[in-house]
């Protein structure tokens, strides 16, 4: 019995599904429930939500399961000192995710999607201990991350062309966007955020890498429902998008590709787990492609093959999780003859295994046959598609049979623990999962108009209404399931060979996804390290030279390509300005010239006051207040700094080059003040500020009245950067303390 | 560092740069001045009284962590703003209960409000983040010399 107070999550999400669950009548009436708050009216951005069809579905599915697996994480972690982490952490991915299927805005959608992101990134690194879980944490977050990017840009151009951010707007003028002239990078930039969400070819291998993750992480975020975010994504834009050539060759190719190719590489696995996942990525490419169909049958299919998929993969996921846990090993060798002492295992194993296999009467066949029957009315290529469908298929035979066989019969092998059935607690909800894929499967009306058809109709909006059935008569899709279960079969019974072959070198050709993105981030690093060594070299003299080098540039490089005529009045000043500069300029010299630190600061000090003196002068005496306090300051600051300073050569050397750079500077500074002076003065602002400032903000100094008042945003991002910087200082100057410390410590 | 001079004046100069630093915050609004001005002149008697007493003295008068002094300021001006929200209808929106504007007459009533204390946090957080750079510069050298002795 594990602590009551950590099955509360799984509780929580039990109710809310419950919740959802209450809405199933009215959604499949074909009602649409929509709900919204003003976020930044004046971009047109609201924080809205919608449940239809498709929504209700995924909010089951989030909620559902979710309940399922905060209570099998639970028992699981029971007495892991990170259990509350973990449920923390699986709470916020289930609200993210939550938030993402009922977004009815597409900024809304964003952030609730880069909140999955971030929660997988921690997920995947719940063991941040081990170096594999930080670097596969990182390279589903880079993936990901970059694709959400992607995504961000694409939504906000498709904003723009449809004139809203209403998700449910845009698929009400999917003709209009379609025939913009910024379809093709809306879409592509859409497919890159969705592809890399749902681990599509060429960015499968982040997926395998997540399962790093604890096991019942990986059966929620990396199996269930995050993953299926892109598939959820492209399901929701297809009346906005769907339907032209490009977007059926698209899907229907990557998912193909993705679907096949990964099939196979599910099969060279030994870690059940990792097999899993790569039939996780076999599933989304199957979705992917029947997405790009955008037929009847199309849209049945992923609808149902959603439902088949969250159950058994789910089930399987949890079931490799007993497995582990009753064994202490997750390796096909080291596992066999268990079905005697893991009955329990064994059954729930079996049930979602012939689902996902595809026997009747398990809700899994239903899916299959859908999918042949999809694959044979795709327009185009329907020869392409179904030969891919019985591909991959066959192969996830093999997989359920490599899963819910392999470990169970034959010789009992020596495992590292003694294996024996685990609590109850535990299997409960895998077996709920797998025996809810029977009862699907045996009573389809469960689903079909209540469910089923209120995904068909979001997807292909007023599409007809949707009927289920296990038998379908003798016909061609029949005729393809049993020439599946014959090959399934036959790369089971085949098995150890396929592996060896498939995992000899040359099976790839030395590609390797995976591979590729290591040496990609390998020269991304190296690269960001040498401009950090050129750009940052550690010493204020690189530092200094690499400011003043880049602002010299900008500021020459906007003076020369400047076409305004540059004659700048020659005023001769009053007497006691002209003074100050003189006073300034030989201050100036005074710094260049001076062997001594003191000497120079003084001489600073000195430029300084002069300037404050002549801010005085313009009446801007805020700024000649600041600009003193500041000068003092910078003394008292350097006065306890010269004593660390070493002292400076007698001979103070002539360096060409900085004298070229602070030239150069000090001369552009003095050109671009000159020509902006030149250009006529614009009163508008001032005059509103000086009218505005009194009666409406009740102060007189308009500079403070500016700073506090009319741009106090600004002032309090500045003042949260001073608090920053102060954090850094402190931080970075105690660390020496700190190490010095730890080093007497070490010395007694 | 050793100056009876210095520590005599300081004595004198630390509460008159206080004084002074919040008369400078309060009168901001209408004559030169403000929080930010404030801010730096307190910090520097407060940098003042250190160099000539101590570090470890000036922490003890300060009696709080200038940094967690800087991050009080933050946080004051963070509800100033949040004031503004709740009773005037947007973030940083100035609220004056007690104030108001007669035209041809002038401000009537007691100038505090949303912005004052928005103001004061800008002090609090230039006087505790400045402050907290400086105690640890001098910290750092003094203790790199005291390592190499």
């Amino acid at each position: 019995m594990p602590r009551p107070l950590t099955l509360l999550p799984a509780l929580v999400s039990a109710l809310v599904a419950l919740w959802f669950a209450g809405f199933i009548p009215e959604i499949a009436a074909g009602e649409v429930l929509t709900w919204s708050r003003p976020w930044i009216p004046g971009a047109g951005i609201d924080f809205a939500f919608l449940l239809d069809g498709l929504s209700l579905l995924f909010a089951l599915m989030v909620t559902g399961i979710g309940a399922i697996i905060f209570l099998y994480s639970a028992v699981y972690f029971k007495g892991h000192p990170k259990l509350t982490m973990l449920l923390v952490l699986l709470s916020l991915f289930a609200i993210s995710m939550l938030g993402l299927v009922l977004a009815d805005d597409a900024i809304t959608l964003f952030v609730f999607w880069e909140g999955t992101t971030i929660t997988s990134f921690l997920l995947v690194g719940f063991d941040h201990e081990k170096e594999k879980a930080r670097d596969n944490a990182l390279q589903a977050l880079i993936v990901t991350g970059l694709g959400g990017l992607a995504l961000l840009a694409g939504l906000i151009l498709l904003g723009a062309e449809a004139g809203t951010f209403r998700l449910s707007e845009m698929n009400a003028q999917g003709e209009l966007i379609k025939a913009s002239a910024l379809y093709l990078p809306i879409l592509i930039l859409v497919f890159l955020g969705a592809f890399t969400k749902s681990a599509q070819f060429p960015f499968h291998f982040w997926l395998p890498g997540a399962m790093a993750a604890p096991t019942p992480v990986s059966a929620y975020l990396h199996s269930a429902t995050m993953v299926k975010a892109g598939i959820y994504l492209l399901a929701r834009l297809t009346p906005a998008l769907g339907g032209t050539d490009v977007w059926f060759w698209t899907l229907t190719i990557v998912g193909a590709v993705t679907m096949v190719w990964t099939s196979i590489l599910a099969l060279k696995q030994t870690d059940l787990k990792l097999m899993l996942a790569y039939t996780t990525v076999m599933a989304l490419g199957a979705l992917t492609m029947f997405l790009g169909g955008g037929t009847r049958y199309a849209a049945m299919t992923v609808a149902v093959f959603l439902i088949v998929h969250a159950l058994y993969k789910a089930a399987l996921f949890l079931t490799v999780g007993l497995i582990d846990k009753g064994t202490g090993t997750r390796e096909v060798n080291q596992l066999g003859g268990l079905a005697r002492v893991m009955p329990v295992t064994l059954t729930i194993a079996m049930l979602a295994a012939l689902s996902m296999a595809g026997f009747p009467p398990f809700i899994g066949f239903i899916g299959k046959e859908l999918i042949y029957e999809a694959s044979l009315g795709v327009v185009t290529e329907p020869l392409f598609v179904a030969t891919a469908a019985l591909l991959a298929n066959a192969n996830m035979v093999a997989a359920a049979g490599l899963v819910a066989v392999a470990p169970f019969f034959g010789k009992q092998c020596q495992t590292p623990k003694t294996p024996a059935d685990p609590t109850p607690w535990l299997w409960v909800g895998p077996a709920l999962l797998a025996v809810l894929g029977l009862t699907f499967g045996v009573i389809p009306s469960l689903i079909d108009s209540s469910i089923v058809t209120p995904v068909v109709q979001s997807i292909i909006p007023g599409e007809k209404p949707v009927e289920l059935k296990i038998w379908h008569g003798v016909n061609l899709p029949l005729m393809l399931s049993l020439l599946t279960f014959g090959l399934g079969f036959a790369l089971f019974y085949g098995r150890a060979q396929i592996r060896s072959s498939l995992q000899s070198e040359n099976f790839t050709g030395g590609l390797d996804a995976n591979k590729t993105y290591f040496l990609w981030l390998k020269a991304f690093k190296s690269f960001a390290a040498w401009t950090a060594r050129t750009v940052q070299g550690g010493q204020m003299t690189v530092y200094l030279r690499t400011a003043f080098v880049v602002l010299g540039l900008l500021i020459w490089g906007a003076h020369l390509s400047s076409r305004d005529p540059f004659n700048p009045s020659a005023e001769f000043p009053d007497l006691i300005p002209l003074t100050i500069c003189l006073l300034i300029a030989v201050s100036a010299a005074v710094v260049l010239r001076t062997g001594s630190r003191l000497y120079g600061l003084t001489a600073l000090g000195v430029v300084g006051a002069g300037i404050a003196i002549l801010f005085v002068f313009y009446s801007a005496i805020d700024v000649a207040i600041t600009q003193l306090l500041v000068e003092m300051l910078v003394v008292l600051i350097l006065a306890v700094a010269l004593v660390k300073l070493p002292t400076m050569p007698r001979e103070v050397t002539f360096r060409a080059g900085d004298a070229v750079i602070a030239s150069a500077l000090g001369l552009g500074v003095a050109f671009v003040l000159a020509a902006v002076v030149m250009k006529p003065f614009d009163p508008r602002i001032t005059e509103f500020f000086n009218a505005a400032s009194y009666p409406e903000a009740f102060g007189r100094n308009v500079v403070n009245v500016i700073l506090v008042d009319f741009r106090a945003l600004d002032t309090l991002g500045e003042v949260a950067v001073v608090l920053i910087a102060a954090i850094s200082a402190v931080a970075a100057l105690t660390a020496g303390k700190r190490a010095l410390a730890v080093k007497k410590e070490g010395d007694k | 560092m050793n100056s009876t001079i210095l520590k005599t004046a300081t004595r004198l100069l630390l509460p008159i740069f206080l004084i002074a630093s919040i008369l400078i915050l309060w009168r901001g609004h209408n004559q030169p001045g403000g929080g930010f001005i404030g801010g730096l002149m307190a910090v520097i008697g407060v940098a003042l009284y250190a160099i000539a007493a101590s570090i470890d003295e000036a922490r003890r008068r300060l009696r709080v962590d200038p940094l967690v002094l800087a991050g009080v300021g933050l946080a004051c001006s963070v509800l100033g703003g949040l004031w503004g929200s709740a009773a005037g209808g947007a973030f940083l929106q100035g609220v004056w209960p007690f104030y108001e504007y007669v035209s041809g007459e002038g401000t009537k009533g007691w100038p505090i409000g949303s912005v004052l204390l928005f103001d004061t946090g800008v002090y609090l957080t230039v006087l505790g983040a400045v402050c907290a750079i400086i105690f640890a510069l001098e910290e750092a050298v003094f203790a790199e010399r005291e390592g190499s002795r």
